[in-house]
C-alpha cells in the first residue's frame, strides 16, 4: 500500500521546500532547524490546512507542525508506513442463528480517520466492522453488503432506490431482518423514504449510525450497532425505524418509526427523537421492549412491496416573514413539480405569497402545507389564512414532518402528476407519517431548572 | 503509619550518589500544573470546583480504538478487559455539554495557549510552529471522550541545576481529567468539575541521578512554574508523576505523587523493587525458567476447598464464585521473593487482579506454601495434589464473580510470566506511606496517540511569540539574583521569587529609588501575617485587588509613609477595599504632639534615659495614629533627653 504520492497532502511552499530535501511522508527523519534537530516521522497533511509547515510525529506519539521556511537539512533514517486498518475477519457462521443482512451507505457508524485531509471519512469495509465489533457475531450472522460510501449529506434518489431494491432483494433472500448503516445527518429523510419504497416488509428494516465516530473510545457505534442487529434479528416489529440512543447514556436505545423521527440536536447522542408521538420500543442489544401495540408484526412470508421511484422535482420552502413572492414563482418557473412549505403556526404565511401560489397550482404545481414549529398540525381552519391558502391550492398535511412531506411528495410524484390524485395519496398515510391523534405525551422537551426535571436528570441512567 | 514510615526511612542517605550509581538510578519527572485561565481548555466553562451533589448523572462506557499506526495500544486493551461501568457526575454551572461529550470541542483557549508558550520559553524549550491537538487514549473512563486533547508546545528545554542542566523533554498543554469519586467492582464514578481545565504538562529527560536530586529538581519546576504567575495554586492544583528504572529495567511511573519530599523515598523504594525483580528474573533463568519454558497449570477447586474452614474461602463460597488454583512450575517459594519492604512477589499479582480483573476486595488470592493463610495442611495438599504440583512449584488460589475468575487467573499467569523478562513497563500508585508503590495500570504507548481529528493545527506566528517573550516572567534564579542585588535579604527574595506579587514588585521597584525591602517586606510579610490574623478570625480567604495594592504600595512610597501606618492601610484594604494612604506628619505637627506626650508622661522614667526615649518615642507615634515618622519622633524626644 505505497502511496503513489510521497508528499501526500503537501502543496504549494511546503511541497516545494520538502522536495527540495527529498523528503517524503512516513520517512523517519532528522530535521534541522534554524532552532535545533527535530527527530519524527513526516506524516501527510491535511489538504485543507496551510502551505507554511510540515507535520512530524515525534516517538512520543505526539504530532508536531514545523515552518518549512525554517528547515535547513532533513535527514532520512528509515520509512514506516502506517496501515490503518482493522483486522478483518470472516463472520462466523452459526446456523442456530438468524441471518441479518447490513447494508452500507457510509457515516460515522462505518469511518475511519483519514490523516491525509484530517477528517473522518465512511471508509469501514463491513468485514472490519466486524473486526471492530465482535460481539456482533453472538447475536446473528451478518451479511454485509457496501452499497456506497457517502456521507449522509450526499444521499439523494439514486442512492434512495439502489438502498430500497437491495432491501427488497434481501429480504427475498431470506433475511430475518435488515440493517442499514447510514450517516445521522439524513437518516429520517432516509427512513422516510424506505417506509414509501418498502411496504409490507415481513421483516424488520433498522436504521442506525452514530454521532460519535468509531475511531473514538466513548463512540456510540458499537452499542448501536449491537441494538440495531438484534432488533433486525429477533425484534418483532416489521417496520422501518431508526435505532439510536435513547438517554444520553450507555443505557438503552430507542426505536422510532421512520416517518415520525428527526435529528433534533447537531451532536448529542440521544439526538434522533418521535415527534408528536411516543417512540416505539425501546431496545438493547439483547432485547426488543415494544413501547405500544399499533406496530406491524413480524412475518415468515416473503411477500415484500418495493415501490422504488423518486421525482426530484420537490422543494422545501422554510417559510419566513417577509418572504417574497419570486421564491415561489422563481420555484415554478424552474419546473418544480411540488412544494412543501412549512409554514409558521398552524400553516400559515404571508400574503404576498397568495399570487404566486395559486399561480403554482394553477400550473398543476402541488403545494403542501407542514408547520416549523415541527409538533402538531397543520391547522388550516382555525385562521383566514389557512382558509385563503387553502382555497388557493395549497394541502394541509395535518402533522405530517416537513422533511417527510419532501419525501413523500418526490415519492407521490413519481406515480401521478394529477394535483388531485397526488393530495389524495399525501394525506392518506402509508405508516404514521400523518396520526390521527397526537396523545398528551406526544410533546416533551423539558425545560432545565424545574425541580422535578433537575430531579430526573439526577438519576437520569439508572 | 507514622512509626511504620519512620522505620522505613530509618538510615537511608538518598543522596548517596555512589550506592544510586551502582544501581545504575535513573529518574525523571512528569509534571502537571494547571494553568489560571479563566475559561476551559476547548470550552466556555469557567474553572470551578464543586462537593456539592451533581444537578445530573450520566452512564458511559469505554472501547478501545486503533492507533493511527493501525495498532491497539497495551493499555487500551487492558482497560478494555475491565469492562467498567462509568458513572459522571454533572454540573450545570461549569460543565457543558462539551466536556459531556456531546459537543465537539471549540477552539484552544488562546489565553492558556499563551501561558503554555511563556512557561516553554522559561523553560528554554524550543517552540514548535504549528500546535497540533492530539487525542492520548484512557480507557479507565477519567475522561468522558475516552481521550485528553493534548498537544506539544515545546520540545529540547532546559533548567540550570547545580553544576549542570537537567533536559526538558517536552512540554504539552493538556486538557485536565475528572476526579474519581469511587472505584468499586465494576463501577467508577467521577466528578466532572475539573475536567477540560487547561493545565501544561513539563516532561523532564531521565537526568536525576539520586532521588534528592528528583525532589529537588520537583521543587525547583515547581518554582518556575509559580514564578510565572500562570499557574493555579492550592490543593489538587499540581500533581507529578515520577520515572525511575535502574540497570536491566524500563521505566515505571509512579503517579499523582503527593508532596515533593516523598519523592525521595518513593523513589528509592521503586528502585529497590526494581532490583529484586532482576533477582528473581535471574534467579527464574538458574532455575531454567525463561518466557519460551515457562510453564502454569490451572484447575477449579471449588469442589475439593468445600470443607475448608479458612473464613475467607467460606465467604466466597458462600457468594458461589469459582475458586481456581494455578501451579506455577519450579517456582518452589519464589512468590514469597521481597519486592519491598512487607511485601513480595505475589503483591505484584495482586495488583493486577485488583486492576483488571476487578476482584478488588483484599486478599484476591493466596499463595498456598504452608506459610500461612490460614489453610490446614490436608486442605492446601488436597490442591497441590488436584492440581498436580510438586514441591517445587508455587500454587496460587484465585477467585472472582463469574468471568472475573477467568481474567483473574490470566493476570496472574501473565504477570508471572513477565517475571521471566523482568521489570514490565508499568504505571503505580503509592500506598498510603508514601514510600512503597502497587500496580495501577500498564504504561501507556505511543500508540495510544491519535490526531484530533475535530481540531485544526494553531500556528504560533513569530510576533506572538516576539510579544509573550517581552512581557515574560523573570525566571526565579534570575528574581533572587536582581531582589538581593537591590537588598532584599536571601530568605526573603527566595520567597518573593514566586509570589503571585512579584511582578508588581517588580513594577513598583523599576523606579531605582524605591525602598524594595520594605516593598518585600509589605508583600511576603505582612500579606502574609494579615491573611493568617483574617483566616484566624474566621474572614474569606481572598487576595485584595491587584490594582489597589498596587497603588497602595506606590502612594506609600511616594509620600514616605511611615511603616506602620502603611501598614495599617494595608490591613484597611483587605478589610474594605479600599486605599487611604496617609501623609506622615509634618516635623511641627510631631512636635505639637510631643508636646503633649511630654506633659502627660513627665513622671515616667526608665533605667536607663535610652529605654525611657523608647517609651516616649512610642507614646508620640500612637499618639500620632502612627502617621509620626519614627525617627523624627525618636529625634525629638532623644534632643530632649539629650542622648
Amino acid at each position: 500500500m505505497t502511496s503513489p504520492d510521497p508528499l501526500k497532502g503537501y502543496r504549494g511552499r511546503a511541497r516545494e521546500v520538502l522536495k527540495s530535501h527529498q523528503a517524503r511522508v512516513w520517512a523517519d527523519v532528522e530535521i534541522e532547524t534554524e532552532d535545533g534537530v527535530f527527530e519524527g516521522i513526516v506524516l501527510p497533511r491535511s489538504e485543507q490546512a496551510d502551505d507554511r509547515h510540515m507535520v512530524l510525529k515525534l516517538s512520543t506519539g505526539y504530532n508536531v507542525g514545523i515552518a518549512v521556511d525554517r528547515i535547513r537539512t532533513v535527514r532520512e533514517k528509515g520509512f514506516r508506513e502506517a496501515h490503518y486498518k482493522i483486522p478483518e475477519k470472516e463472520f462466523p457462521f452459526d446456523p442456530a442463528k438468524p441471518n441479518v443482512t447490513l447494508l452500507g451507505t457510509g457515516g460515522t457508524i462505518a469511518s475511519r480517520l483519514d490523516y491525509r485531509t484530517g477528517a473522518v471519512i465512511p471508509a469501514f469495509t463491513p468485514g472490519e466492522l466486524y473486526g471492530a465489533v465482535p460481539e456482533l457475531a453472538d447475536i446473528a450472522n451478518l451479511k454485509t453488503i457496501k452499497l456506497f460510501g457517502v456521507f449522509s449529506e450526499n444521499m439523494g434518489p439514486n442512492e434512495y432506490i439502489t438502498t430500497a431494491k437491495a432491501i427488497g432483494a434481501e429480504i427475498e433472500a431470506g433475511a430475518a431482518g435488515i440493517v442499514i448503516g447510514h450517516g445521522t445527518d439524513t437518516m429520517h429523510h432516509t427512513a422516510a423514504v424506505l417506509t414509501f419504497m418498502v411496504q409490507s416488509s415481513p421483516v424488520p428494516i433498522v436504521m442506525v449510525g452514530s454521532q460519535r465516530s468509531s475511531d473514538r473510545p466513548s463512540s456510540d457505534a458499537a452499542f448501536n450497532l449491537q441494538c440495531a442487529v438484534n432488533t433486525a434479528a429477533r425484534g418483532p416489529i416489521a417496520e422501518v425505524m431508526v435505532c439510536m440512543f435513547g438517554p444520553t447514556s450507555d443505557s438503552y436505545n430507542l426505536l422510532h418509526r421512520g416517518t415520525r423521527v428527526r435529528k433534533m440536536h447537531s451532536s448529542y447522542r440521544s439526538t434522533f427523537r418521535t415527534l408528536s408521538d411516543i417512540p416505539m420500543a425501546t431496545c438493547t442489544p439483547n432485547e426488543v421492549k415494544p413501547l405500544r401495540q399499533d406496530y406491524k408484526r413480524r412475518r415468515d412470508d416473503r411477500n415484500v412491496k418495493v415501490d422504488a421511484v423518486f421525482d426530484d422535482r420537490v422543494a422545501i420552502v422554510y417559510y419566513y416573514p417577509a418572504m417574497k413572492p419570486d421564491i415561489i414563482s422563481s420555484l415554478v418557473d424552474n419546473g418544480y413539480k411540488g412544494i412543501v412549505i412549512a409554514g409558521t403556526g398552524l400553516g400559515h404565511v404571508n400574503k404576498p405569497l397568495y399570487e404566486p401560489l395559486r399561480e403554482a397550482c394553477k400550473k398543476g404545481v402541488s403545494v403542501m402545507m407542514t408547520v416549523q414549529t415541527m409538533w402538531g398540525y397543520a391547522q388550516m381552519y382555525v385562521y383566514d389564512t389557512g382558509r385563503d391558502l387553502m382555497e388557493l391550492g395549497c394541502v394541509p398535511c395535518a402533522n405530517m414532518l416537513p422533511e417527510v412531506a419532501y419525501i413523500k411528495l418526490g415519492w407521490v410524484l413519481a406515480h401521478t402528476q394529477d394535483r388531485a390524485e397526488v393530495a389524495k395519496m399525501m394525506i392518506a398515510p402509508v405508516n404514521g407519517e400523518i396520526t390521527e391523534r397526537e396523545p398528551p405525551d406526544g410533546y416533551l422537551v423539558f425545560q432545565g431548572g424545574l425541580p422535578e426535571v433537575e430531579e430526573f436528570l439526577k438519576r437520569g441512567w439508572r | 503509619m507514622d512509626a511504620w514510615r519512620k522505620s522505613l526511612l530509618e538510615g537511608l542517605r538518598f543522596d548517596d550518589l555512589g550506592y544510586y550509581q551502582s544501581l545504575g538510578f535513573k529518574s525523571g519527572l512528569e509534571i502537571h500544573h494547571q494553568l489560571d485561565t479563566r475559561t476551559k481548555l476547548f470550552c466556555h466553562c469557567p474553572v470551578r470546583y464543586r462537593n456539592d451533589a451533581p444537578d445530573a448523572v450520566i452512564l458511559r462506557h469505554m472501547r478501545p480504538t486503533l492507533s493511527e499506526m493501525g495498532t491497539y495500544d497495551g493499555t487500551a486493551l487492558m482497560e478494555f478487559k475491565t469492562r467498567k461501568q462509568v458513572v459522571y457526575h454533572l454540573y450545570r454551572d461549569n460543565v457543558c455539554t462539551y466536556e459531556m461529550d456531546d459537543t465537539p470541542p471549540f477552539p484552544i483557549n488562546q489565553e492558556a495557549l499563551d501561558f503554555a508558550i511563556e512557561i516553554a520559553l522559561m523553560l528554554n524549550c524550543k517552540l514548535v510552529d504549528e500546535v497540533h491537538i492530539t487525542r492520548k487514549q484512557y480507557l479507565d473512563g477519567s475522561i468522558p471522550t475516552g481521550f485528553q486533547r493534548t498537544a506539544i508546545v515545546g520540545v529540547d528545554g532546559w533548567v540550570p541545576y547545580r553544576d549542570r542542566k537537567i533536559r526538558i523533554q517536552q512540554l504539552a498543554i493538556e486538557e485536565d481529567a475528572c476526579r474519581e469519586v469511587s472505584d468499586v467492582g465494576h463501577q467508577v464514578v467521577f466528578r466532572t468539575d475539573r475536567l477540560s481545565t487547561p493545565l501544561i504538562e513539563i516532561v523532564t529527560k531521565p537526568d536525576m541521578r539520586t532521588p534528592h536530586e528528583v525532589a529537588e529538581v520537583d521543587e525547583l519546576l515547581g518554582r518556575l512554574l509559580r514564578s510565572s504567575g500562570r499557574v493555579r495554586r492550592g490543593l489538587g492544583s499540581a500533581r507529578q508523576d515520577v520515572n525511575v528504572s535502574i540497570t536491566g529495567s524500563d521505566r515505571v511511573e509512579t503517579k499523582g505523587v503527593p508532596r515533593t519530599p516523598d519523592i525521595r523515598a518513593l523513589t528509592h523504594y521503586e528502585a529497590l523493587r526494581h532490583k529484586a525483580l532482576i533477582e528473581l528474573r535471574d534467579e527464574l533463568k538458574k532455575r531454567g525458567i525463561t518466557t519460551e519454558t515457562f510453564r502454569t497449570k490451572e484447575r477449579e477447586v471449588t469442589g475439593i476447598l468445600s470443607s475448608s474452614r479458612n473464613p475467607r474461602i467460606a465467604e466466597i463460597r458462600k457468594l458461589g464464585w469459582p475458586l481456581v488454583a494455578i501451579a506455577l512450575k519450579g517456582w518452589g517459594p519464589l512468590l514469597r521473593h521481597k519486592t519491598q519492604p512487607g511485601m513480595t512477589f505475589a503483591h505484584e499479582l495482586a495488583g493486577r487482579v485488583r486492576v483488571i480483573a476487578c476482584v478488588d476486595e483484599m486478599p484476591n488470592l493466596f499463595v498456598l506454601d504452608g506459610l500461612g493463610e490460614g489453610f490446614s495442611v490436608e486442605d492446601e495438599t488436597r490442591v497441590r495434589k488436584a492440581i498436580g504440583a510438586t514441591d517445587d512449584d508455587a500454587v496460587v488460589l484465585a477467585w472472582g464473580p463469574g468471568e472475573d475468575a477467568r481474567t483473574s487467573v490470566n493476570e496472574i499467569i501473565a504477570r508471572a510470566k513477565e517475571a521471566t523478562i523482568g521489570v514490565p513497563a508499568e504505571t503505580r500508585q503509592h500506598l498510603p506511606d508514601a514510600c512503597r508503590t502497587d500496580f495501577e495500570r500498564i504504561l501507556p504507548g505511543p500508540d495510544r496517540m491519535y490526531p484530533d481529528t475535530d481540531s485544526p493545527p494553531v500556528p504560533i506566528a513569530r510576533d506572538r511569540i516576539a510579544r509573550i517573550t517581552a512581557q515574560r516572567a523573570l525566571r526565579p534564579w534570575e528574581r533572587e539574583e536582581l531582589y538581593v542585588a537591590r537588598g532584599v535579604p536571601v530568605g526573603l527574595a527566595r520567597q518573593l521569587a514566586i509570589h503571585r506579587h512579584a511582578r508588581m514588585f517588580e513594577r513598583l521597584i523599576a523606579d531605582k529609588t524605591a525602598d524594595a525591602l520594605l516593598l518585600a517586606v509589605a508583600i511576603c510579610e505582612w500579606q502574609t501575617a494579615i491573611r493568617r490574623e483574617r483566616a484566624l478570625a474566621g474572614k474569606p480567604r481572598c487576595w485584595p485587588d491587584e490594582a489597589q495594592l498596587e497603588q497602595l504600595l506606590k502612594e506609600g512610597l511616594a509620600k514616605k509613609t511611615p511603616r506602620p501606618a502603611l501598614l495599617l492601610a494595608l490591613k484597611k484594604l483587605y478589610a474594605e477595599g479600599i486605599v487611604e494612604v496617609p501623609e506622615p506628619l509634618a516635623h511641627r505637627e510631631v512636635g505639637e504632639i510631643w508636646a503633649r506626650v511630654q506633659e502627660a508622661s513627665k513622671d515616667v522614667k526608665y533605667k536607663t534615659a535610652s529605654l525611657t526615649a523608647d517609651y516616649l518615642t512610642g507614646r508620640i507615634m500612637k499618639e500620632s495614629g502612627w502617621r509620626a515618622s519614627p525617627a523624627d519622633a525618636r529625634g525629638i524626644v532623644g534632643k530632649h533627653l539629650s542622648i
